[in-house]
């Protein structure tokens, strides 16, 4: 179900959970989605899910991008699922980017992250996987 | 007595505390969907009574990191925040990159605190066309005070002077010598001048300079900018930009010239969506308008100028031929 006209801007939130402090991808993900003509709110380093969710609420975003490369996705991912369920919030479609390891990955997509970039993705196919994620199939 | 109109159920859970139907509002506005429409006239009368105070300036300025620790000093003082911050388009993709979250701290699970980014999305002049309209809807969802953040300002984007009942204008040491003080746009709409990163060198020059800009001229119906130094690093001069911004709002209604300031600013309003409509239907008709080709036909031939050309098309408009 496409959630949005094809004439308003999609807004997205990128954030980073957990305590690493590489931003890069999520910076390159960002630009690139400005660059697709998307509204991205960019929240930053060190977010934790509460904030995640909170930010997702206010900017009445369409779609949640997570960027992390500590290995806790496994302990933070759910949690911001969780939390966005608990927020009504749920239909929000959340991806992810960084260092998954493949089972993880699985797991995590059976949780209900839509989408799983790991290194070397192109950004043309971020933006493609997430302008279907916002507006949904074409 | 007339009972009030039934509030639009999405009006209503707005006024109830509803953060999400609030969002969800914000969007429609911002998007130009009608269903914002009936929900911005139901609200519209119980707006027009808080505070909202602007802080404008040009980018890198620290406007976003002054506003997170405005908000904590506000929050400590137990009042509710409301926050709209603009941040550019791209004039190239239409997209863009709000940023302004990275800087703000608050405490968790705090709903003192609504924070909103804005895409100016083509509007020039510091702020969207629709920034008013979501701090209408901050306001009628109960919030103490409304915070607008524009776009990193050049020296003559003053649309925040069309929302915001307090300016403050936020600068830093060394942006130029007291001429630029001088110069027309940005440094006229100031209630509140805001040096800012005042660790840095040259602070108190820059405060001194604009203290005589102050001293200057005759006071714009009858008050005078303040200046306050503030640092974000340090951090310090927050409560005094705080006791500056409210001096500024007790002054408005002491000399009563709240309602002359924002009927000023409604008629403003009213003028400006007038004018898009009517520009809207009207290039559309004159686009249609037969009246056009031939005229247009001269223009190319270096017979006829295209102002003249514009004139013939509006006279004939206007008397409704």
């Amino acid at each position: 179900m496409a959630r949005k006209a094809k004439t308003t801007p999609i807004r997205v939130l990128i954030a980073k959970p957990g305590l690493d402090g590489h931003d890069r991808g999520a910076k390159v993900v960002a630009r690139a989605l400005r660059d697709a003509g998307m509204e991205v709110i960019y929240a930053g380093l060190r977010q934790t899910p509460e904030e995640i969710v909170r930010a997702a609420v206010e900017e009445d975003v369409d779609l949640i991008g997570l960027s992390i490369l500590s290995g806790a996705h496994m302990a933070l991912f759910p949690r911001v699922l969780r939390l966005l369920k608990s927020e009504r919030g749920s239909k929000i479609p959340v991806f992810a980017g960084g260092i998954i390891p493949d089972e993880d990955a699985r797991r995590l997509k059976r949780l209900g992250i839509r989408a799983i970039f790991g290194p070397g993705t192109s950004l043309d196919e971020i933006v493609r996987t997430a302008t279907q994620l916002a507006r949904g199939p074409a | 007595m007339t009972r009030p109109p039934a509030l639009p159920s999405a009006a209503r859970a707005i006024v109830r505390g509803d953060r999400r139907a609030l969002a969800r509002a914000i969007s429609a506005v911002e998007n130009g969907d009608p269903s914002a429409d009936a929900v911005l006239r139901a609200l519209y009368p119980r707006t027009g009574s808080i505070p909202v105070v602007g802080l404008t300036g040009p980018l890198g300025v620290g406007k976003s990191s002054l506003l997170s620790l405005l908000v904590a000093h506000l929050r400590a003082e137990h009042r509710t925040v409301g926050i709209v911050a603009v941040d550019p388009s791209s004039p190239f993709s239409g997209g863009s990159v709000l940023g302004d979250r990275i800087r703000f701290d608050r405490a968790p699970e705090d709903d003192g605190v609504f924070f909103r980014s804005m895409a100016s999305r083509g509007a020039a002049g510091g702020i969207a066309v629709t920034t008013r309209e979501a701090v209408r809807l901050l306001e009628a969802a109960g919030f103490d005070l409304v915070l607008v953040e524009t776009v990193g300002s050049g020296q003559v984007d003053v649309s925040i002077r069309d929302v915001a009942t307090t300016r403050v204008v936020v600068l830093v040491p060394h942006l130029g010598d007291e001429v630029q003080t001088l110069k027309a746009g940005l440094f006229e709409i100031a209630d509140v001048f805001c040096v800012n990163k005042s660790d840095l060198p040259g602070a108190e020059r820059a405060e001194r300079d604009l203290s005589e800009l102050a001293a200057l001229g005759p006071a714009r119906d009858g008050w005078r900018p303040t200046v306050v130094r503030t640092s974000s690093v340090t951090p310090s001069g927050i409560p005094e930009l705080w006791r500056a911004i409210e001096a500024h709002e007790t002054f408005l209604d002491e000399a009563h010239v709240r309602a002359d300031a924002e009927r000023t600013r409604l008629a403003r309003e009213i003028v400006e969506r007038a004018r898009d409509r009517l520009s809207a239907d009207l290039v559309v008709r004159l686009g249609k308008d037969p009246a056009l080709r031939s005229l247009l036909d001269r223009v190319a031939a270096r017979s006829l100028d295209p102002r003249s050309a514009a004139d013939r098309l509006v006279a004939d408009l206007l008397r409704g031929r």
